[in-house]
């Protein structure tokens, strides 16, 4: 089994939610490219951990998860606070901690 | 004419104090325990008694003096220098300091005469001072100044006589800017206190250097050492303990804060000013003497500078008005003959001192006399609103006569035998020294006479409201005690007893100015004198005196009248170029060091503002900044893995 076309997928995974971080203004879509970011860099862990044909890359890919989960907690939350003081999901709006 | 006589230098070798002597202490302690309690309780707790407590440790001191003076007498020449250690004082690495007391025939005099006159004047001061709010304060100064002055004389280190040098200093402060509120005298205060730090610079800087070469700083260890060290070193400590005693002594040329100070009480004037504080820097030479006789260049120097402000001085004195600027001037004189004295090494050490015993007596009993005048016309110190005093004040004429005479040297009063040996003195040395003081003695008969007119003979000039009145008791007793010792204090010169007694301190007199003869330079003195007397008979005496000082006369008057210039000179030559050098130095320090340090500042904040717009709160752009990062980290890996 070639470990290519995981990876290509992976990059395409990654790649499609990096552009979405950089390009997109909804705090929930922003939100969703990372999660894409981080599940195909999980991808990428599992299919070298599959190659090597040890489990340390599927270890990592769950703390991954873990981590993506607390992210998604606190995250979210912080979304919907400023949804209700603004009224406005933008990532533009909220750009008062500046110069 | 200058041999040091090596042989002749003596050392300092004292032996262990006992009996009274071991009281030597309690001398210092008396006064600066009645000045402690005094200012730490404070003025108003005090005032009931403070003037009592004053008089009385002083008095106390002056009767231990006494007694250990007359124990010094029974021992015999070889065993008078008696040095007690209290504790250890500075004790760092080879630096080792005791605080520890030497009693010789030098300090004994010098005690009797500080507890002694001092004594007096206290008992004065209680009448002089009594309206005064602040008397128990003047005390407390008084005693501290006492207290001070005992530590400079007692003291068997070059440290522990700067301790009550600087004492001294300060006590003289504080008095002379007593009545601060006054802002002639605050000015004048701190210009003695500043002309005194010029002075102080060579005392410190001596003391550091006398350390440097010798080890240790105790009279004892540097006079046992003095031979061994070369010519040079010890011209430069002559000089620098030189510049010590002009700026204490007020001689020139850092003589022009002792007329400013007598804006300070007159007991202050005549304990300070005339009899103790500024005879330390003739004190300070006389015990040097281990170094200036191996230094003949700085004996030299310091026999111009007695020889220069004993003429100044003296013609200070002939142009003032205010009586107790016209005695001041005439103190810087009588310093100068000291001076010049001590300079010419063991012919006139002893000479010194005794002009010194003298003139404390007689110096003290004029101003104490000018203080009761002052008393009797309301503060009033201006000679032109005098005249005529003499039926209005019998005992102040009086004693201020016998003053008079003493000073200007009429046999058989103290002045005649002091002056006069020093102007023998002076001719054996050197022609023009013994000529200037020739010349000082006569004008000294000029401006004192005048000061003796203008005071308490000719026709009243007193404004109409002005009613002179004798002082009470407690101010004519001292009075007539110190007219009593300007009298008889010359009867110490009889049989050389002040020369044998000073022998184990300076050494023995070369008798080497047999060729001059004694009765003769006596004659010629008396007729300078004379000469004094009658020019001022002929141009003050005979004469109106007016009111008002006139205005148009000659070059020299307006000279004397300005001290001679003294405050312009330092002016120009110190004051402007002091302040134009701590301008630049201030414009150096804004525009220089504050311009490099603020210049920074404002570069970082300059950059800082164009930097903190990349903050821009959006954070999409900070995202493209993480990614751009990772992209370069990323690169970075690649090209370290494949190249």
């Amino acid at each position: 089994m070639s470990a290519t076309p995981f990876l290509v997928l992976s990059a395409i995974l990654f790649t499609i939610g990096c552009v979405g971080v950089l390009t997109r203004r909804n705090a929930i879509v922003v939100f969703m490219c990372v999660e894409l970011m981080l599940n195909a860099s999980n991808l990428a862990l599992v299919t070298f951990s599959r190659v090597n044909g040890n489990l340390d890359g599927q270890v990592a890919a769950f703390f991954v998860m873990v981590v993506a989960a607390a992210e998604v907690v606190v995250g979210l939350a912080i979304i919907m606070t400023i949804f209700r003081t603004r009224r406005s999901a933008s990532v533009d709006d909220a750009s008062l901690l500046k110069y | 004419m200058f041999v040091p006589l090596q042989e002749s230098v003596p050392v300092v070798a004292p032996s262990a104090a006992g009996g009274v002597f071991s009281l030597l202490w309690v001398i210092i302690a008396l006064p600066a325990m009645g000045a402690a309690v005094v200012l730490l309780l404070g003025n108003t707790r005090t005032s009931k008694w403070a003037h009592l407590l004053g008089c009385a440790t002083v008095i106390v001191s002056f009767v231990i003096s006494l007694v250990a003076f007359f124990a010094l007498l029974g021992r015999d020449t070889g065993s008078r220098q008696i040095g007690q250690t209290l504790w250890s004082w500075v004790d760092a690495g080879s630096f080792k300091v005791d605080m520890a007391l030497l009693y010789d025939p030098l300090s004994a005099v010098f005690l009797l005469l500080i507890t002694g006159v001092g004594a007096l004047i206290h008992v004065y001061s209680v009448g002089y001072m009594e309206h005064d709010v602040r008397r128990a304060r003047f005390f407390a100064y008084l005693n501290l100044f006492v207290a001070a002055m005992l530590m400079l004389v007692l003291a068997d280190n070059y440290l522990g006589m700067f301790l009550g040098w600087e004492g001294v200093g300060l006590a003289s402060y504080l008095l002379i800017g007593f009545w601060q509120h006054k802002p002639s005298a605050a000015v004048a205060a701190k210009k003695a206190f500043v002309v005194n730090r010029v002075g102080d610079v060579g005392m410190a800087l001596g003391t550091m250097m006398v350390f440097a070469t010798f080890g240790t700083v105790t009279f004892a260890g540097v006079s046992a050492a003095a031979g061994r060290a070369d010519e040079t070193t010890m011209t430069i400590l002559g000089l620098l303990f030189l510049l010590a005693a002009c700026g204490k002594s007020a001689q020139v040329p850092l003589q022009s804060w002792l007329l400013d100070a007598m804006e300070g009480p007159t007991p202050v004037s005549a304990l300070i000013h005339a009899a103790t504080m500024v005879t330390a820097g003739v004190y300070l030479v006389v015990r040097s003497n281990f170094i200036y006789d191996y230094a003949p260049v700085a004996q030299t120097a310091v026999v111009v500078v007695g020889a220069v402000t004993l003429l100044w001085g003296a013609v200070i004195g002939c142009a003032k008005d205010d009586i107790k600027k016209a005695l001041a001037g005439s103190t810087m004189s009588q310093i100068g003959y000291m001076m010049l004295a001590a300079g010419l090494g063991p012919a006139g050490y002893a000479f010194a001192i005794f002009h010194l015993l003298a003139h404390g007596f007689f110096k003290a009993n004029l101003f104490l006399g000018a203080g009761s005048v002052m008393h009797a016309m309301d503060d009033d110190v201006d000679m032109r609103h005098y005249g005529a005093l003499q039926k209005a004040l019998p005992v102040t004429f009086l004693t201020f006569a016998v003053g008079y005479l003493a000073i200007i040297g009429v046999p058989p009063f103290a002045g005649f035998w002091s002056k006069d040996k020093i102007i023998e003195a002076a001719f054996a040395d050197n022609l023009v020294v013994g000529l200037a003081a020739l010349l000082g003695a006569g004008v000294t008969a000029f401006y004192m006479t005048r000061v003796m007119l203008m005071t308490f003979l000719g026709r009243k000039r007193w404004a109409d409201g002005v009613h002179p009145h004798e002082s009470p008791k407690v101010m004519t007793v001292p009075l007539i005690l110190l007219a009593a010792l300007s009298a008889v204090g010359g009867l110490l010169v009889f049989g050389g007893w002040i020369d044998h007694w000073l022998e184990p301190v300076a050494g023995a007199e070369p008798h080497a100015n047999g060729e001059i003869n004694v009765l003769l330079m006596s004659l010629v003195i008396l007729v300078t004198v004379a000469v004094g007397i009658a020019i001022a008979w002929l141009t003050v005496g005979r004469n109106e005196v007016p009111r008002t000082a006139p205005a148009n006369v000659s070059v020299f008057t307006k000279a004397a009248r300005a001290d001679l210039y003294g405050d312009a000179i330092n002016e120009e030559l110190f004051m402007r170029p002091g302040d134009r050098f701590v301008n630049g130095l201030v414009t150096f320090d804004d525009r220089g060091v504050d311009g490099v340090v603020n210049g920074t500042a404002g570069a970082f904040g300059g950059m800082s503002g164009t930097f903190r717009r990349l903050q821009t709160g959006f954070v999409r752009s900070y995202a493209l900044s993480v990614l751009g990062g990772a992209v370069l980290v990323v690169l970075a890996l690649l090209a370290v893995n494949f190249a």
